[in-house]
């Protein structure tokens, strides 16, 4: 195995704590009797439920219909009974509109859904369609519809598709677990990926961290003309797209621009699975591999879990919680967004559930900044976090967008690194939220 | 068992170990070697005037803070560091009322007056000092020689100013006013045997402290490397390329503790890396020009305080350059 090892500049090293659940192969988790499956569960428009309370749904079935380019159905989880539509919590933090369902336990899947054949015989455009059918969005997290990104504007021309198995987020084994154990499927999907836009180079990207993970991937890929598997140095935020693109390629992403600038266009391993699996099975995205973790749950685990299973009801299945409690978190500890309530659904971008201890989620106090320059060091877009956060705090919005605050990719590598604790990627956002409000604002004048 | 409420925040949900304090507490570690090469050169004297130099920062931190009505944090650590560094900068032979002034004006008026750690614009055991100098220039520049029978003497680079003369490390007699002093040897001077600061002798000392803070990423190469390599490239050409007196100027002068402890304090000196290294070479200049060309031997705190000055303009002309800026690729 001859690969190259590559990277990006800045970058910061928290520790793995991936131990606890990367030997462990993906368990099913048990049929849940009840799915709430929200009606938004990606970035753009919402979807309409198109079921109501009593109707009968198979598995598979879609019950959102897409409103807007931006934007995918949702689908079933089980077979059974539609309970309510009506609003709920969601892991977002907001109530959303969810189809709540009682499973019948049987799992009859919906007529309609049949292999869709070869990948070499399916054009672009069934492609296409097939992964908007399917309701598939990126699984890394940020849940954005796949099929957007695979029609780029025209005047951009995209050369490269570059599949993300970097899983830097600490704590998170699912896409690591995914490799190792469908490693055909992501590699199936990266060529329907390629296909679909048409490009004749494909990277997969994988930390050094799970050789385990480069080598079965890199076995599975052998031999196959234009995907290169490339070892990336374990480093945080190594998975972010413009960081891996960089990596990959050498290629920046120009300020303000999307990856289609630079000729890329990055998806999560997990993402190039699930689309392999719905060209092969027909079944469209409602189940997902999620990392159970954390010093607050008693068994760690990675979980094949349907879509719309309450977190408490996955959390159960794992032991249960583990002493006193103290944060609930969607996603890994560096970027995931905490949670009021363990009776949330896991959707679409829940790629782990971080149960961390009461200790561990004390909030730190932050003191004065020592000027250590720290955060200017790791910060991997070379912004001066520091700075715009001092401006941010005084609300002096102009200076924080001066400093290129809107660039800030908010990985959080500055607050992570902190000696004085302070809140440095948290006041950015603020400064990012205002900015676009005020953008806005002076656009609609 | 579950709690009623979880705690909800903005991510990241994990913080690396380091602290202000930790980061502190590295920084006097790092001293430690130099302290106890001062003691073994000058006596228990060097210790209590450290002791008390450290005591009445603290408690000048801790007053100044009551005063102010802010939130003491003398539990940080950084007056304590200050009260080693301003001792660190006194000769042994300084009275200890005049230590404890240093360390006041150093905590009240450098530190605390302009917002506390992490806001004063210039260092402040550096401040102490030249106030020190500037109130008490015979006090202050009162050198005696290392060991028991201690005698006065002057610093080596004052009677390198004086023209001492030197063939290959082995002194020659000179006239003028130094007449029958003769200048240590380089051997002296990388261990610490020699007149000068408490602090500032011991080469060999300070350069472990140095390698310390480094190993632990408390400090970067830039600002040491640039500005030890800037005195230098410009001692070898000031001094006419007499090799012999470029080591000479390297190893003297408190240039090690300058570099290492003074001139990368956090709070005083550019953020940026490039500012680093021309906080590095800014330095390196004005010793240089100090020395050879200005009425003073030493000028290791005078240009580390101008370069202070010039801290912030440095950051805001040395923003690096942000990732994707390069081009617009169509």
């Amino acid at each position: 195995m001859n690969i190259r090892t590559l990277t990006f500049k800045g970058g910061t090293h928290p520790p793995h704590s991936k131990k606890a659940t990367e030997m462990h192969a993906v368990e099913r988790t048990l049929e849940p009797k009840l799915v709430i499956i929200p009606m938004q569960q990606h970035i753009g428009a919402p979807c309409e439920p198109i079921v109501k309370a009593g109707d009968e749904v198979k598995l598979g079935q879609k019950i959102g219909e897409a409103k807007g380019f931006v934007s995918v159905p949702v689908h079933s989880s089980v077979s059974g009974r539609v309970v309510s539509v009506e609003p709920r919590l969601y892991t977002g933090g907001t109530v959303v509109t969810c189809v709540v369902i009682e499973s019948d336990m049987q799992n009859t899947v919906h007529p309609d859904i049949a292999p869709k054949g070869d990948i070499e015989n399916l054009t672009a455009d069934e492609i296409k369609t097939i992964i908007k059918d399917a309701g598939i969005v990126g699984m890394g997290g940020a849940a954005f519809p796949t099929h957007v990104k695979l029609a780029p504007p025209p005047d951009k021309k995209v050369d490269t598709v570059i599949l993300n198995g970097a899983e830097c987020e600490p704590y998170l084994t699912a896409d690591h677990r995914l490799m190792l154990e469908s490693p055909e499927d992501v590699v199936d999907g990266l060529k329907a990926l390629m296909k679909a836009l048409g490009v004749k180079k494909g990277f997969i990207g994988i930390e050094v961290n799970k050789p385990d993970a480069i080598e079965v991937i890199y076995n599975a890929a052998k031999g196959i003309e234009g995907i290169e598997v490339v070892a990336l140095k374990t480093k945080y935020p190594q998975g972010a797209e413009k960081q891996l693109i960089y990596a990959c390629t050498g290629r920046e992403v120009p300020s303000g621009g999307l990856p289609a600038d630079a000729g890329v266009v990055v998806n999560n391993v997990g993402t190039a699975a699930a689309v392999a699996k719905a060209i092969k099975t027909g079944m469209p995205l409602v189940e997902r591999i999620v990392t159970i973790t954390g010093a607050g749950v008693k068994t760690p685990k990675n979980l094949m879990v349907k879509i719309g299973t309450s977190f408490r009801e996955v959390v159960e299945q794992c032991g249960g919680l583990n002493g006193q409690v103290g944060k609930i978190v969607a996603g890994g500890p560096m970027m995931g967004i905490t949670q009021f309530s363990l009776d949330v659904p896991v959707i679409k971008g829940t790629s782990g559930i971080l149960i961390l201890s009461e200790q561990e989620a004390r909030l730190p106090k932050p003191s004065n900044c020592i000027r250590c320059g720290k955060c200017i060091d790791v910060c991997p877009i070379n912004l001066m976090p520091i700075n715009i956060s001092a401006n941010a705090l005084l609300d002096r919005f102009e200076q924080a967008e001066g400093l290129h605050a809107m660039d800030c990719i908010e990985c959080g590598s500055c607050s992570f690194v902190c000696p004085a604790k302070r809140p440095l990627v948290d006041s950015i956002r603020v400064a990012k939220r205002e900015i676009l409000a005020r953008r806005k604002k002076a656009q609609s004048k | 068992m579950e709690n009623s409420r979880f705690i909800v925040s903005s991510s990241p949900h994990i913080r690396a170990g380091e602290t202000t304090q930790r980061v502190m507490l590295d920084v006097i570690l790092a001293l430690m070697p130099a302290l106890l090469a001062g003691i073994l050169y000058f006596g228990f004297k060097a210790l209590t005037v450290t002791i008390v130099a450290v005591v009445f920062a603290v408690a000048a931190e801790a007053a100044m803070q009551k005063l102010m009505k802010r939130p003491v944090t003398i539990n940080d650590l950084s007056a304590a560091v200050t009260g080693v560094l301003l001792a660190f900068n006194l000769p042994v032979t300084a009275p200890l009322w005049m230590v404890a002034i240093g360390s006041i004006f150093a905590i009240v008026i450098a530190k605390q007056c302009f917002g506390g750690l992490g806001y004063n614009f210039i260092n402040p055991a550096l401040a102490a000092r030249a106030m020190l100098l500037a109130s008490w220039p015979v006090r202050m520049t009162n050198w005696v020689t290392p060991g028991a029978d201690a005698v006065s003497t002057a610093t080596p680079l004052a009677l390198v100013k004086e023209g001492i003369q030197y063939a290959q490390g082995v002194p020659a007699a000179a006239g003028g006013e130094a007449a029958g002093q003769v200048l240590p040897s380089l051997t002296q001077l990388f261990m610490g045997s020699i007149g000068g600061c408490i602090g500032e002798t011991s080469a060999l000392a300070l350069l472990l402290g140095g390698a310390y803070l480094m190993y632990r990423g408390v400090i970067s190469y830039r600002i040491p490397a640039s500005y030890i390599g800037t005195v230098a490239v410009l001692a070898l050409l000031f001094g006419k390329f007499d090799f012999y007196l470029m080591v000479y100027h390297l190893v003297s002068g408190g240039l090690f503790l300058g570099a290492f402890f003074m001139a990368t304090d956090y709070s005083t000196s550019p953020m940026t890396a490039k500012g680093q290294i021309i906080m590095g070479i800014g330095c390196g200049l004005l010793t240089a020009v100090i020395r050879f060309f200005g009425g003073y031997p030493e000028g290791v705190s005078y240009s580390i305080l101008l370069m202070n000055i010039a801290t912030p303009l440095i950051d805001r002309y040395t923003m690096p350059k942000k990732f994707g800026e390069v081009k617009k690729s169509a």
